[in-house]
């Protein structure tokens, strides 16, 4: 069993960075203000591309061992031994 | 001449049984059911016939959770099951698995009937659907390991996204005891943990081969799943009973692969865009208080210090290039756009702002200088008559004239002696 991992907030993280890209871009704002935006809005950049890269590639597949599951690495089938079509008796 | 062999009962009863067995193994018969009753025992006997002949079959009670009707005398059905003998009474007869009701009526009766339970039952509401979550990086699978639509699905989602973490859960997608496989699979990824979505399906087939997916028992493990489940059964027009329960339908296996995930590039490139216009708007920004700043410091007053305006105009020259520079390497640098260049960029930012409050403040006390009244606050008076008229020269009063004296703060009347 693992851990859930929450992804604190890619999607808000996103929205968050749109609106302060719409914000900046309305043009209104003090350059003190309009700094504080920019980083925070390179924080968020930053925060989504790690998102993007944090999780490694794996692929398995659940075994009943024991009467425990676990997973093993799984290689996907190469096209010419796998008809189209479903075999009966997997 | 030798001897013929000869068989006892229950050795040529158990040749015909290997037999029948090896020989005809299981298949799928269709027929009309007939003398269909289930005795305490629970399990099921009835006959299967057409108008030319008739079999024996047998279903037992632990074959029968998956039935997905109530069989009843007349009904044309299709049984799966192996022909054996049944030794003590010598007949062969059908050990069925599973049976099914055939032809498109009666599956398309049966569908209808289970569509309008679940629905009445409000497992197709909107409102129970799940949203699928934006950046899913921990995907579990439920199909078949062999066939083409996990190949398909592994092949897309790689593709779009090279880096994520996927689960598969083998089930048989057909035949007997394929929808207690794949409800069990459901399950059994809701409690492995650390999954965000679930894609279950197969590739295309025959409306028997697809209907585990209309199976009630499949249809309540998609409802009571905690995680959002992309139904992916490849039969690009019908709807299974798994598609209405879903929180998504895609019409085929890769179809779910590239609905599930955006494409890694596709992200990356938004996020790319943000920082292109973040970075824009505070170009537009700096250059409207640069160009503000040089109107001020040609200015009449300032253009006096000529060093003052002249300092101004280099270092706004220089974080002008600064800055260039620093935006230029963020969209250069690709994979790094959010490396600390873009911090570097506030900092320089950030300074300028705080040499400029500087530099002002100089400004003002420059500007200080020039106005005449600040000498008082040094200690400095200024006199005058009582006209107004300043004076500079002791000859212009006499004793007894009135005199006012101006200070840093207020002023005071005096009388000259």
């Amino acid at each position: 069993m693992k851990t859930p991992d929450k992804q604190p907030g890619f999607e808000k993280s996103l929205e968050r960075l749109e609106a302060i890209v719409q914000e900046m871009e309305s043009g209104t704002m003090s350059l003190d203000k309009m700094m504080k935006h920019f980083e925070e809005g390179m924080g968020l950049v930053k925060f989504c591309s790690e998102k993007l890269n944090e999780v490694e590639h794996k692929i398995e597949i659940l075994v009943k061992k024991n009467g425990q599951m676990t997973a093993e690495p799984f290689a996907a089938p190469e096209a010419d031994t796998a008809p189209d079509k479903e075999t009966e008796n997997i | 001449m030798p001897q013929p062999k000869i068989y006892r009962v229950a050795e040529i009863t158990r040749l015909i049984k290997t037999v029948l067995e090896d020989e005809v193994g299981e298949i799928w018969i269709e027929g009309e059911l007939s003398n269909f009753r289930k005795p305490s025992s629970g399990h099921c006997y009835f006959t299967l016939k057409d108008a030319a002949a008739q079999i024996a079959a047998v279903m037992f009670r632990g074959n029968q959770r998956n039935l997905q009707f109530q069989p009843a005398d007349g009904m044309m059905v299709r049984v799966f099951g192996q022909v054996s003998v049944y030794e003590k009474s010598g007949q062969y007869q059908v050990i069925v698995r599973q049976i099914i009701l055939s032809g498109q009526g009666a599956l398309q009766a049966a569908f209808e009937a289970l569509k309008k339970k679940l629905a009445d039952e409000g497992l197709f509401d909107p409102s129970r659907k799940k949203p699928l979550p934006l950046l899913p990086r921990h995907i579990g699978i439920v199909t078949s390991p062999t066939g083409a639509a996990i190949r398909d699905i592994l092949n897309i989602l790689t593709r779009r996204f090279p880096n994520l973490h996927i689960v598969l859960a083998p089930v048989r997608v057909q035949g007997a005891g394929a929808g207690a496989d794949i409800a069990a699979a459901i399950d059994a990824l809701n409690a492995w943990g650390g999954l965000e979505v679930l894609i279950v399906g197969r590739g295309g087939g025959s409306l028997e081969d697809l209907w585990c997916f209309n199976e009630e028992i499949v249809a309540r493990a998609i409802a009571r799943s905690a995680l959002p489940i992309i139904s992916a059964v490849g039969h690009e027009i019908d709807f299974t009973i798994s598609d209405f329960v879903a929180d998504l339908r895609a019409p085929t296996p890769s179809a779910a692969a590239e609905l599930v995930v955006r494409e890694k590039a596709e992200f990356e490139a938004q996020l790319r865009e943000s920082a292109r216009r973040l970075a824009r708007s505070l170009q537009q920004q700096f250059l409207g208080l640069q160009h503000r700043l040089l109107a001020v410091s040609r200015s009449h007053v300032f253009r006096e210090p000529a060093y003052v305006a002249q300092r101004y105009r280099d270092r706004i020259d220089r974080l002008g290039l600064q800055m260039r520079h620093g935006l230029e390497n963020i969209f250069r640098e690709r994979q790094q756009i959010t490396d600390d260049l873009s911090l570097r960029l506030v900092r320089q930012m950030r300074e300028w702002q705080r040499l400029r409050a500087m530099d002002i403040k100089r400004l003002a006390l420059l500007l200080n200088g020039i106005n005449p009244l600040a000498v008082l606050d040094r200690g400095y008076s200024i006199t005058c008559r009582q006209d107004g008229g300043i004076l500079k020269d002791a000859g212009q009063v006499t004793p007894g004239a009135k005199v006012v004296t101006r200070l840093s703060k207020g002023t005071f009347e005096s009388e000259v002696v």
